[in-house]
């Protein structure tokens, strides 16, 4: 029996569909970057250590370096260029631009999209390895400087823009809608 | 990377079967550790079954007062369910304490037991590993081994098992439960995991193509008072050089329950059964603690850089159920 080591897969990602061949081991960060031109996306070490790739996958933060493309079939995909409104940047991205929360700007997207899902973890009472008291009758720890620096530590910055960042984040935080990312219907197709 | 075909099982009996008729297939769940070995080309599989949709992904209660984990339920989703943060708060804290934000939310709990040593060697194509290629010889006993095994370790290896999750299991006396196609079966975690003696490339019990379904806890009243702390060369984001989980029970000053276990410095999460017999109904002060950590840190057989454990391991000990026991007289 002749073996497929290939596929014809659908993704969804920033509410439109792309239907296109992958060699399964394809990542969703190549597929993102070298087949579909979302290149907002970064490789930094393709290792699943420095968090460049993150995207938000059903609303959650991970790494597309660190997973097959064919493997997040059937998943909604949220790269940086789907976190703003059209012209409306995302109230993380605005952050980052009024704090400067980055110098070379390679980290950044990875950086924004990280913090989206870390606010929205946040948000839902999730704790962290910071948190003092994790027993859910202590209630949803305050976002901290110490309790950012922890949820964000899985992004890696070079330049070491760290302090900006973490002010960007809390500046963030602040806005009612930081940890939402915009689910727009899944209406618009497209073949690559 | 080599070449493989990608399935989605559709059940845990059919995804078994897959693995059963095709000894070079691996189950596929978040990737985390998998992905990065083909990466490498430590793992070369002919085929992928993803388990990820398999109905595997929920904590439950049990009529005992334990919880059934499934195999899937995401690092994260366990880590903040309130169940594990009310009843094993050190489970809760073992998991926040590992890998990122990122990696907890793709990590699986089956996938964490199974994780495979971080050491260099190990990952290392060039060079020999006995875990990787048997009666090839261990570089790291003479070599890089500052975060190797001082406890447990043979002539073979002397890596460490990477699991912060699995040292809070290993305390709390888990069950991990798989399929073959012979059915299903269990193994206590303290079987799961395999010595290393002459053979560390059999890292567990496990039979060829079994799939862990679930873990299962067994109520431990005692973990109500527990602790995970991790000690790592970075504030965050980094595998252990020592850890301990740990859970105290205090009455009228001595020492009524206690579970303890140990990561980072053996090739299995290590149960620290020595010291829990010198604590079982002793004076629960600093003093008791340390004995405790003597008689469990006796074994220990350090290399050329890695005695800073021993000494480590003592200190931590004696730090965090100091901080129990005082927790209890509150």
């Amino acid at each position: 029996m002749a073996v497929s080591t290939s596929s014809v897969i659908t993704l969804h990602i920033n509410g439109e569909k792309f239907t296109l061949p992958v060699d399964h081991r394809t990542t969703l960060l190549d597929a993102l970057r070298e087949r579909l031109d979302l290149t907002g996306t970064k490789k930094g070490c393709d290792q699943g250590q420095c968090g460049a790739c993150t995207v938000l996958v059903d609303g959650r933060r991970t790494v597309s370096c660190l997973q097959f493309a064919i493997a997040a079939e059937g998943r909604e995909i949220t790269t940086i260029e789907g976190v703003a409104d059209g012209e409306q940047l995302h109230p993380v991205q605005q952050a980052f631009l009024d704090l400067d929360g980055y110098q070379c700007g390679y980290c950044t997207p990875g950086q924004i999209c990280s913090a989206i899902g870390m606010l929205g973890e946040h948000a839902d009472g999730w704790p962290s390895a910071a948190t003092e008291d994790v027993r859910p009758e202590a209630g949803p720890p305050p976002l901290t400087a110490d309790e950012i620096r922890e949820r964000m530590s899985g992004n890696l910055c070079r330049c070491a823009a760290y302090a900006s960042i973490v002010e960007a984040v809390a500046r963030a935080a602040e806005a009612p809608a930081a940890s939402r990312i915009d689910a727009r219907p899944n209406t618009k197709e497209q073949a690559a | 990377m080599r070449e493989f075909a990608y399935q989605k099982a559709g059940d845990v009996s059919g995804a078994v079967a897959l693995l059963d008729a095709d000894p070079e297939a691996r189950f596929l769940a978040g990737g985390t550790n998998l992905v990065d070995l083909m990466k490498s080309g430590v793992e070369r599989p002919t085929r992928l079954v993803d388990v990820r949709e398999l109905p595997l992904d929920r904590v439950e209660s049990t009529p005992d007062g334990g919880l059934r984990i499934g195999a899937t339920v995401t690092n994260s989703d366990l880590a903040v369910h309130p169940e594990v943060r009310r009843r094993y708060p050190m489970l809760a804290q073992a998991l926040l304490a590992g890998a990122s934000g990122q990696l907890r939310n793709m990590a699986t709990v089956g996938g964490n037991l199974l994780q495979r040593t971080r050491c260099g060697y190990f990952t290392d194509l060039s060079k020999p590993c006995n875990k990787r290629t048997p009666g090839s010889g261990c570089p790291a006993i003479r070599g890089e081994h500052h975060n190797h095994a001082v406890l447990g370790a043979s002539a073979y290896c002397v890596a460490v098992h990477p699991s912060d999750m699995a040292v809070a299991l290993a305390a709390l006396d888990a069950v991990v439960h798989f399929e073959t196609v012979d059915g299903p079966d269990a193994l206590p975690i303290g079987w799961f995991f395999l010595p290393v003696d002459e053979t560390p490339h059999r890292e567990t019990a496990l039979p060829p193509g079994a799939l862990i379904t679930h873990v299962s806890l067994p109520p431990a009243p005692v973990a109500a008072r527990s602790r995970y702390r991790k000690v790592r060369e970075r504030a965050s984001y980094a595998f252990a050089i020592g850890s301990i989980a740990a859970a105290l029970d205090v009455r009228d000053g001595l020492v009524h329950d206690v579970r303890l276990a140990y990561g980072a410095v053996a090739s299995r999460p290590w149960r620290a059964r020595a010291a829990e017999r010198v604590l079982a109904g002793a004076s629960a002060d600093a003093e008791t603690f340390a004995a405790a950590a003597d008689a469990e840190l006796a074994a220990a057989r350090p290399l050329a850089h890695n005695e800073y454990k021993v000494t480590l391991m003592r200190n931590l000990t004696v730090a965090v159920l100091s901080e129990l026991a005082e927790e209890a007289g509150r």
